[in-house]
């Protein structure tokens, strides 16, 4: 081991000061920007983070990839659907039209659609594909009006940072941030390949964000709250998913 | 890695030394053999060396647990278990919606997987990050690890490989350098195997493929990229088995001490 000298001191104290002062000043940015996904802590939170971050910075206002009608899959796997309630049933058995979409929260017009009044904003069809983190992946065209419609219509309002959305069961809930909310994109689905969307896939209602994996996109949505502070649902996680050990963002 | 075999009994024969077309011109074996230090690995390598050993172990252990989820593969676009797959792996699965020869559902362990394999990446590119830049400034590429240009033709692999066939000594120069077929392993890891498997994990990501179309297109579809990326990562784990069987036959903790201290020792002592 070589003896330091007073110049090794200087220069590594100097190199030191210089990384805790830029990990610092990075960690100001990344809050002040929004680059610190909710379950940016714990042992997994600086890989969520460089991930989360990097993503966000590259694909803010890049649309997800669509295909041909060519390439739409003819026989698309659907993943488990737990057993639907009796709840459930009733509203089938009258062709959901007693289902509601509440959307409340940080807006300046709380609003409750059903899915009628949702066909009355501007309808959108986009194929893409949905990949679950298994590795499977299908494409399919989904229609349905974008989510950025209904937050407009209900008037969103500056201070809010997250669109939470929670599932027909409650404790099925996820959230996106303004970025992926906004993005034309992210449907509010109705309908898949020409027909209504089928049971299995979501139906009547699934929140399709083409850009992240398939369990970003909710089935049977039924509530929307747009938020400043994401801590106050849940385990403050930003979804339930973390509560299962899976990670928030899944742009990955 | 490939020539590290009979190093531990150079002196039983002189002989094939003089004729190894890697000595000639070299430090002859006697002289080299009387030094018992010598400096092998620059601090850069050694630290890089067992950064990236860390983060591959942790990404083969969860990318293993995450095929468990589904352990069929595919090519082009889509797949998924109503699609005809490309290769089946005969293990059991996690999930009770793949079909398999077991009649038991694995425990999913995809949560922390996915976390840990995604955390181990960015230790891995940001450990290859400085490496790549070192290896280029440094010439740590050029002068250990691109072949020799005497070595660019097929005489000097077959010379080696019958080398390896015949079981004869490495010449002394492979005790502090590499020869041909380890420069062209190192090489193919380095600038092949690893950057494509960069590559194809980021082309499974919907979020960067947004950004980068072309990344995805490029390779065939989503599906080909999953593949390709389970194979480069089987292929990988065949180097690292290769890798310490030689560094075992070569002198298993001399080896993997001059790759922590930087400092090899002459055969003969430190076993």
């Amino acid at each position: 081991m070589k003896p330091i000298t007073r110049r090794k001191l200087i220069y590594g104290g100097v190199a030191a000061a210089a990384g805790v002062g830029g990990l610092a000043a990075a960690d100001r940015m990344a809050k002040r920007y929004g680059l610190i996904p909710p379950d940016g802590g714990g042992v997994y939170g600086p890989g969520e983070t460089l991930t989360y971050a990097c993503q966000r910075i590259l694909t803010t206002r890049m649309p997800a990839r669509e295909f041909p009608r060519s390439m739409i899959s003819k026989n698309p796997f659907a993943n488990e659907i737990s057993p639907p309630t009796d709840e459930f049933k009733r509203l089938e058995a009258g062709g959901f039209k007693d289902w509601r979409l509440v959307v409340d929260g940080t807006v300046a017009h709380p609003l409750v659609l059903s899915l009628a009044d949702l066909k009355t904003l501007p309808v959108r069809s986009q194929i893409t594909e949905i990949a679950c983190e298994e590795g499977w992946s299908y494409v399919a065209e989904w229609i349905g009006t974008p989510l950025s419609n209904v937050l407009r219509e209900a008037g969103v309002l500056p201070q809010t940072r997250y669109i939470v959305y929670h599932a027909f069961e409650k404790n099925l809930w996820g959230s996106i941030d303004l970025g992926d909310a906004m993005d034309p994109h992210t449907l509010l689905t109705m309908g898949m390949n020409d027909g209504d969307l089928p049971v299995p896939f979501g139906g009547p209602l699934r929140l399709r964000v083409p850009r992240q994996l398939g369990y970003k996109s909710l089935k049977f949505v039924t509530h929307i709250t747009a938020t400043d502070d994401i801590k106050k649902f849940g385990k403050g996680l930003g979804s339930v998913d973390p509560e299962y050990g899976y990670s928030w963002y899944a742009g990955i | 890695m490939w020539a590290e075999f009979y190093i531990e009994e150079p002196e039983r024969s002189n002989e094939p030394f003089l004729r190894d077309p890697c000595y000639s011109g070299g430090v002859p074996a006697a002289l080299q053999l009387e030094r018992t230090k010598i400096r092998r690995h620059s601090g850069v390598v050694r630290a890089t060396h067992w950064l990236t050993f860390i983060a591959f172990i942790t990404l083969l252990v969860t990318g293993v647990e995450i095929v468990i989820s589904h352990p069929r593969f595919y090519w082009g676009e889509v797949g998924n278990v109503n699609t005809k797959p490309l290769f089946v792996i005969p293990i059991p699965s996690s999930r009770d919606t793949v079909p398999t020869k077991y009649n038991y559902v694995m425990p999913d362990q995809n949560g922390w997987s996915r976390y840990l394999h995604f955390e181990a990446a960015w230790v891995a590119v940001l450990t290859g990050l400085v490496y790549g830049i070192y290896g280029v400034v440094s010439g740590h590429f050029l002068k250990n690890l691109i072949p020799k240009r005497r070595d660019w033709n097929w005489r000097a692999y077959r010379e080696r490989i019958v080398q390896y066939l015949r079981r004869k000594p490495p010449g002394s120069a492979e005790e502090t350098s590499y020869n041909v077929l380890q420069r062209t392993a190192y090489v193919l890891v380095i600038f092949v195997l690893f950057p494509l498997i960069i590559w194809t994990g980021l082309a499974m990501s919907p979020a960067f493929t947004a950004a980068f179309p072309w990344t995805v297109e490029l390779l065939g579809g989503r599906q080909s990229a999953r593949t390709i990326h389970f194979v480069d990562s089987g292929l990988l784990l065949l180097f690292l088995l290769v890798h310490v069987t030689m560094v075992a036959m070569s002198g298993f903790w001399r080896r993997v001490r001059s790759m922590i201290t930087g400092t090899l020792r002459s055969s003969g002592e430190g076993q």
